[in-house]
This record gives structure tokens, sequence and C-alpha cells, in this order.
């Protein structure tokens, strides 16, 4: 696939704070690319570079094989959808979406048609000679999202951009993104904090924790390869069991040892993954680990259950509807070992 | 229902109730008086003679013309000098922004009187730029003062710091993202600032020069000091019809005038750009013109931008790099620019330990006699005593006032609150010197005259706006909902007044407080037709002195003034700070 966007030891630093570190990040033409990550985890901070509104303080920035660290934001072929959607409030939303045509003085009637285009591709036509104040949120969003794409830019970043709807209209407007993405064909590169939303709408995740890239991967791959316990935990629920692994595909846990994935020979102190949902109740003599029920909660159309093991700490699991386990029942829990990640610590 | 909800509104608008009484009775009625009086001729009828002696009277026309003029260029010169200084100063973080508006500050709380006599100090014949020159070497200085030129430096020197003041709290609300927006949607950094920051800071922009305008309109004592006869402006022909012709009805048409000037350019301001961003607060948008302005001002950004090409061209320069914060040649226009507001200032400090009987520059010699005559004399003892006393009175009274009325504002209906805030606001509109001339009339019947109850009661009028507009910001960022949280936790209406209100609003208090008390303190129209004898404000007693003549003492006076006020200053901003922590 093609290289669309590629930064090589791009980092930046505030002083004495390290913002990002140097990262090398490959972004392929036409995908869904997802900065994932907490605040502080430098997502924004390689976004706004990419966008040339921060300054590198090392590395460099290529976009289509060309170097574009230090061309002006205007000049790099990119769109940026701002979390505060940051709509000129003294214009229209028409003069807000003709506002990159006039700067790059097309004129008349081909700015007339493009502005409109834009507008219908957001289902916003109605409401051209509005102000940007008159508008609901979600709308203000689409607008955004219009005055983004009427220049047709190669790459569109998206900071966060339904960061400020409630949860229904974010579900709507990740369906609308989605949609956009597939009928535009464009490099869409999207920083959110929401695990969920990463999964659901990515084609691949850039994981990033503590200034650096984590992990990048598909969605697929960071929810069942998680490469860090980081990456274990920040994504979707997990059951870590701390202990050694011996080398011999076995994992040494208070006074048992666990089946690890085949092929594994890793020895030293680890920690083994397992999902809630790779689990599955068994009785107590044939369970991998085993302990007293301690919670069970029904959510649906499935029961999540909460074993205390032997070592203190909790595990759990979750399972389609049937027999509910009473509370104190000691019970066994099992998994394929094919099922479980072995991590570093 | 429909009862218990207006009963309702009405107690909501109540704490407003004394602040609109005391402005109906001290203002209003004064105002209408002077209004009507213009209407009679000498005999009492009704009728246009005062006007038409007025448009007549070469003399009196030309007054007329010269204030506007001194007026426009004034306001013009302030926006156009301040706008950079301005911008600068909104780019910058908090504690930065706080360092610098010190400078601004400073010049800002200076008297007038002292601003004035400093300009005399700079400008005349023994003067510091005329020394200057001498020792340059050059044969013939010329006057600098009384002149026109002088006059304009001057009323620019002295409200450049209002423009600056007025336009920074627009241009704060104009966030970084709209010239990131901006910058990605492929403008470059003029573009931006030509499309997007210019239009957004323009209600500020057209603030500062409305109320620039407005204080120039009713402006005497740097055209009495620096101007000659020729450059006599409207407030100085009320006051010479007032206290020296005793021709009331004449002053009355005087006011009128400048009142319905006024009255005009505030009713067009309001039209175009909305009384609300008098408080700080970005106008709501669509305007017919601006449209048409928008697409003047975009053709001003790819100028700009072409020239800069020329430019990088010809030195070879990069051309971009994403900003935070400004470029330093704006840093450079602002000091230069602080610089000259606190230059005169500065300047007055040394002459003060003048050994001299007269005033000259380099001072010579070194003593604190001066200092002892401003001391010791009981003319100026008891002047400074009652500026004090009055200064002190006004702040509380205004704040207590303006507290119950910005309370009000709040909470009723949004129909109402638009006339109450242009009432409670109207004193900072309405040209000083025709609040004094309709005071002066008041006070003559309620025996108010020359008193200190008198002083404080105009005082106060001229007070509240400042107030006003504190608070109304203030408790336009205060978070209601802590109030919820308040009654729910038990407290009643007064606990949660005293417990979380009044602590949280502390500071605006205390700002307003000292707005107030400045207010008084500087106050000199009032003080001209209100005190006399030897019932002096400070102000005033400094007024009288120097009509007569330039004397050290007033130096010394200037050089207590300055200190004070720079002292006060750097205080507050300390508070601030540590508040902010």
């Amino acid at each position: 696939m093609a290289i669309k966007l590629e930064t090589r030891g791009l980092g930046k630093r505030y002083g004495d704070v390290q913002a990002l570190e140097p990262t090398d990040l490959q972004v392929h033409a036409g995908e869904f690319l997802t900065l994932l990550g907490p605040s502080g985890s430098g997502k924004t901070t390689l976004l706004q570079m990419i966008a040339g509104l921060a300054e590198p303080s090392a590395g460099q920035l290529h976009i289509d094989g060309v170097e574009a660290t230090h061309l002006p934001p205007g000049k790099r072929g990119i769109g940026l959808v701002f979390q505060s959607y940051a709509l000129f409030p003294h214009m229209t939303v028409a003069e807000n979406v003709a506002y990159p045509l006039r700067m790059r003085r097309v004129r008349g009637q081909e700015m007339q048609r493009a502005v409109t285009d834009a507008l219908a591709m957001v289902k916003m036509e109605a409401y051209a000679q509005r102000y940007p104040r008159e508008l609901s949120g979600g709308q203000q969003q689409r607008i955004a999202l219009a005055r983004c794409f009427v220049y047709r830019p190669s790459v569109v970043l998206l900071d966060e951009p339904l960061g400020a709807l409630d949860k229904k209209l974010r579900e709507h407007m990740q369906l609308e993104i989605r949609r956009l993405h597939q009928e535009l064909g464009l490099t869409f590169i999207y920083v959110t904090h929401d695990q969920e939303e990463a999964l659901t709408m990515s084609d691949r995740i850039c994981l990033m924790n503590q200034a650096k890239v984590e992990q990048v991967g598909t969605p697929q791959e960071l929810y069942d390869r998680p490469a860090t316990r980081f990456a274990a935990t920040f994504l979707g629920h997990s059951n870590l069991l701390d202990g050694e692994a011996d080398g011999k595909e076995g994992f040494l846990w208070a006074d048992r040892r666990l089946p690890v994935p085949a092929q594994v020979s890793l020895s030293g102190p680890m920690a083994l993954l397992v999902r809630p949902e790779a689990a599955r109740l068994v009785a107590r003599e044939e369970g991998l680990v085993c302990g007293p029920v301690v919670e069970t909660v029904f959510i649906g159309s499935d029961i999540r259950v909460t074993v205390k093991l032997a070592s203190g700490s909790s595990f759990v699991i979750r399972c389609p509807r049937g027999a509910m386990p009473a509370i104190g029942q000691e019970i066994g829990i099992a998994w394929n070992r094919d099922a479980s990640v072995l991590l570093p610590i | 229902m429909i009862a218990s909800s207006w009963s309702r509104r009405v107690r909501a608008c109540l704490p407003a109730a004394p602040a609109l009484a005391f402005l109906a009775v001290f203002f209003c009625l004064p105002v209408a008086e002077i209004l009507q009086g213009a209407f009679r001729g000498a005999g009492g009828a009704v009728g246009l003679d005062q006007f038409h002696r007025l448009a007549s009277t070469p003399v009196y026309a030309h007054v007329l013309g010269m204030t506007f003029l001194v007026s426009l260029i004034t306001a013009l010169a302030s926006v156009i000098l301040g706008y950079p200084l301005a911008y600068m100063l909104a780019q910058l973080g908090e504690r930065a922004r706080g360092r610098w508006l010190v400078w601004l500050m400073i010049p800002f709380w200076t008297s007038y009187l002292v601003k004035t006599f400093a300009w005399i100090l700079v400008l005349s014949r023994t003067g510091v730029l005329g020394t200057l020159l001498v020792s340059l070497g050059v044969q013939h200085v010329p006057t600098l003062v009384p002149t026109l030129g002088a006059v304009i430096v001057g009323m620019v020197h002295a409200l450049l710091p209002l423009a600056v003041m007025t336009m920074l709290p627009i241009m704060r609300t104009i966030g970084a993202q709209y010239r990131q927006a901006a910058n990605t949607l492929g403008a470059s950094n003029a573009q931006a600032f030509f499309s997007i920051y210019l239009p957004l800071s323009a209600p500020g922009v057209a603030a500062a020069a409305l109320l620039v305008f407005i204080t120039s309109l009713g402006f005497f004592i740097v055209p009495t000091l620096l101007g000659t006869p020729h450059e006599t402006m409207t407030a100085q022909l009320v006051i010479s019809a007032v206290l020296d012709l005793f021709n009331l009805p004449f002053a009355g048409a005087l006011a009128t005038v400048l009142l319905v000037c006024s009255f005009v350019v505030f009713v067009l301001y309001d039209r175009v750009v909305g009384l609300s961003s008098l408080g700080g607060e970005p106008p709501a948008p669509g305007s017919r013109g601006k449209g048409v302005a928008l697409s003047l001002l975009m053709p001003c950004g790819h100028a700009v931008d072409a020239v800069q090409g020329l430019w990088r061209r010809a030195t070879g320069r990069k051309g971009y790099a994403p900003r935070s914060g400004s470029p330093a040649g704006l840093k450079v226009y602002a000091v230069i620019v602080i610089a000259l507001l606190m230059l005169p200032i500065v300047i007055v400090l040394p002459i003060a330990f003048t050994n001299t009987d007269f005033l000259a520059f380099p001072p010579r010699g070194f003593s604190l006699r001066w200092f002892e005559t401003f001391a010791f004399s009981p003319v100026w003892q008891a002047s400074l005593l009652r500026s004090l006393g009055v200064g002190f009175s006004t702040a509380l009274a205004a704040v207590a006032l303006g507290l119950g009325a910005a309370l009000a504002m709040t909470r009723m209906p949004q129909a109402w609150s638009k006339p109450v805030f242009g009432l409670l606001i109207a004193p900072l509109i309405v040209p000083r010197i025709v609040t004094a001339v309709g005071l002066f009339y008041l006070y003559a019947r309620l025996n108010l005259a020359g008193t200190d109850a008198g002083l404080v009661i105009g005082h106060t009028v001229l007070a509240i706006p400042y107030v006003i507009v504190t608070l109304a910001a203030a408790f336009k960022g205060y978070d209601w909902r802590l109030e919820d949280a308040a009654r729910i936790l038990g407290a009643g209406s007064w606990a949660r007044m005293r417990t979380i209100m009044l602590p949280l609003l502390l500071p605006a208090i205390a700002s307003a407080f000292l707005f107030a008390f400045l207010t008084s303190f500087d106050e000199l129209t009032i003080a001209i037709f209100v005190s006399g004898g030897l019932k002096t404000t400070l102000p005033k007693q400094m007024w009288d002195e120097i009509q007569l003549s330039v004397t050290p003492t007033l130096a010394a006076v200037s050089f207590v003034l300055i200190v004070a006020i720079a002292l006060i200053v750097v205080l507050l901003s300390m508070f601030r700070r540590k508040a902010q922590k």
C-alpha cells in the first residue's frame, strides 16, 4: 500500500517537558488511522505537527514522499477539523465553507458549486445562510466537516471532533464520518481518547501513551495481541495474572502451572492476559484457576461474573445468559491457551 | 400564574431599585433640566434663541468645530496607535500579560491633571525638550506649548490607555483556534489577520473609539493648559458661561449640543456594534455592512502577502513559522508606546526635588522644601483629606448601589436588562461637563452646593458605570450552580451570599471599589462647580494653582500622586497574581 504520510523521528519538547518522543509513523493512502491514547499521551501534539500548527523540535515529516516539515499549514494539502469546530462566528455557514476556496482564489460559480456540494455532502444545504451560533453542536460539527472537505485535501485530520456531543449524536456522527471516509477515499487521521470509538471506526489504530507510540495495528491486532500491559488494559477489559514464564510453554502463577499460547517460549517475570469473554465458567476441579463468586451483574445479552482468586485479585468472566452462579459459590475458570497473551510486566 | 411570575420578576429587579432611583434623581433629572433650559431665551420664553446665537457667532461655531476635530483626531490616533499594543497583550499568557499591564495601568490611573502638568514640563520653553534641543545646538526652538499639536499629543497621551483597556477584553475572547483554522484552510498569517482577527476585534475597536471620542468631547484640562485660545474646546466655554458669565441657559445650550452629539454617536454605535460589547462581550454577528467589509478585507490579506512574498524573495528568508505569541517587531513597538506613555510621568519625579523657585530642566540642587510646602500648608492638607474622604464615601456608595444593580441584571428578563444596563452606564456616555452643569443647577436649589455630600453624590453618579461594568463581567463568569449546591446543602439566601457569592466575587468587588475611589479622587469637572473656597478637593486645588502659575509645589504634589498610584497598581497586580495561584 502506498505511503501517504510519514514521520521520521518527529518529536516535540516544550522546555523540560517532552510532549512527544521522536516518533516514526507511516500512514497509508486512503486509510482511517486513529491516534488513541489518554490525555497527555502526545496524540494532539503529533496531530498539530502534522497540521503545521506546532513546530517540531526534532525529525521530519514527509507527505507524498516530499518533505513538508516546515511548510505552512495551508500548503500541505491537509484539512483539520477542530474539537471546538473553530467556525468563524462573524461569517455565515456558506461564508465559512467558502473561506478555504477564497484563500485559494477560487471565485464565482465554481466556488458556489463547491460550497453547495460540500454542504450537500453533510446534508446541511438548508442552513447556508445561518450563523454558526444559530446551529446545534451536531450541526456545527457537520459544517466544520464541510469546510474541511470543500477544498479536497488529500489528508483529513480530526482532533477529537465528537468530544462535545452526547452519546446518541456521537454514534450517529461516527457513522457519518465513516461514510464520508468511504465516499471520498481520502486519508483520515483521527484523534480520540475513546477506545470504543477507535475500535469501531479505524482501519488501524496508533496507540499512544506517555508521549510515545505504544503499538500500531488493526483494531483486531490491538485487541487480540496487545504488545504491552498498557495496550491490554487501555483497550477493552482484561484479566492480568502476574507470574513467571518458565520458557517451556508454561506460566507459574500462585503454585499452579498455567498453559501459555503454543510456541511461546519466553521466560522470566511476566503477566498473562485473558479477556473476560475468552474465559468460561467450569466446575471447581476443572478450572485452571478457581475461587468464590463475589459479584454477578446482568448486562442484557450477557452476564458478568467476578471471581475472587487465591492471590487476592479479581477475575472477570463474561458469558452468555444461563444459570447465574450464586454469590459465594466456589467455581473454576478455564480458557483456551491460544486465547491468552503473555505480556512483559 | 401570570400574576405570580410577574411579581417574581419585579422582586428579582428590586436590588436595582436604589441605583436606578439614585440615577433618576441625580442624573436624569439634572440632564433633562439642562435640555429644557437650553430652549429658553433670555426672557424665559421657549425658543431656539440660544442655538441661534451659537450658530450665528463665528467664535462659537469655531469652538464647536475645534471640539469635534480634536476629539476625532484623538479617537482615531488612540485606536490606531493602541491596536497593535492591545493585540500583543491579548496574545500573551495570563502571567506575562499581568507584568505588561502594570506599565499600562500606571499611566491609565495617573490623574489627567498630573499627566497634563507633565507635558507642560516636557514641552515648555525651559522644559525637557526645549533644553535638550538647545543643548543639541538648535538655534530657534519653536514654540511647543501652547499649540494645537501639544493639545493633541496631550489628549492622545491621556486617553490611549483607555483605548487599549477597552479593546483588550474583546480581543481576549478571540481564541487562537480561529487563526489555526484559517491557517489550515490555506490562509497566511496576514490573510488570517485581515479576514478573521480584524473583523472579530472590530467591536472592541468601535467601543474604544466611542469612549475616547465622547470623553474627549467633554475635555477641558488639556486644551486649557496646552492650547492657545484658538484651540478652545466646548467644555471650556461651558465652564466660563457658568462661572464667569452666569449665563445658565447659554451653558445649557452648549451642553445640549455636546449631549446630542454623544447621543447620536452612541445610538449609531448601538445599531452597528451593540451595547453589550462595552462590557467586553463579543457582539452578535450579522450586520448588513459586514459582507461588504469582509470582501474588502480579504484583498488586504492578499496584498500584504504579495508584499511579504517580494520581501522574502529579496532577503532570501524562509517564509512560514507557526506562531505562538507575537512577532518581535510588535514587542518592540509595544515597548516604545509604553515608554512614551511613562516617560512624561517619570520626568516629573526628579523635578519635584528642585531647589529653585521656578521649574526648569534639569532640576537644580536638591531639596525637600516643596514637599514640606505641600505637607504643611493647611489648604493642601485640607484638600487632600477631603479628596480621600470623598473618594472613600463615593466608593462605598457606588459599590453598594452597583452591586445590587449588577445582581438584579443577571436575574431580570433580557428585554429589561438592556435598557437598565443602558441607563446605568449612561453617565459614562454623557460628557461629564453636562452632568456637572446639571448638578450645579440642582444643588443650588437643594442647598448642596459647596458641600461634601454634593461631591460624593456627583462622584457616585460618575463611578456607577465603572462599578457596573466590572461587576457585570464578574457575575457573567459566576457559576450559579454553586448557589444551587449551597441551597441543597442547607444555606439560606443570606448565608449563601455571605459564604459563597461574596468570597468568590471579592476580587471583582475590590477592583470595583478601587475603580470608584480613583474616579472620585481624580475627578475635577464636578469639583469645579460644586466645591470652592476653602472646601476644595485635591484636583480642584491643583487646577486653581496650575492656572495661576506652574509652581514646584505642583511637582511635589504630582510626585506623591504618581508614587501612590504606582504603589496601588503594583500591589493590585501582586494581589491578583496571588489570587490566581
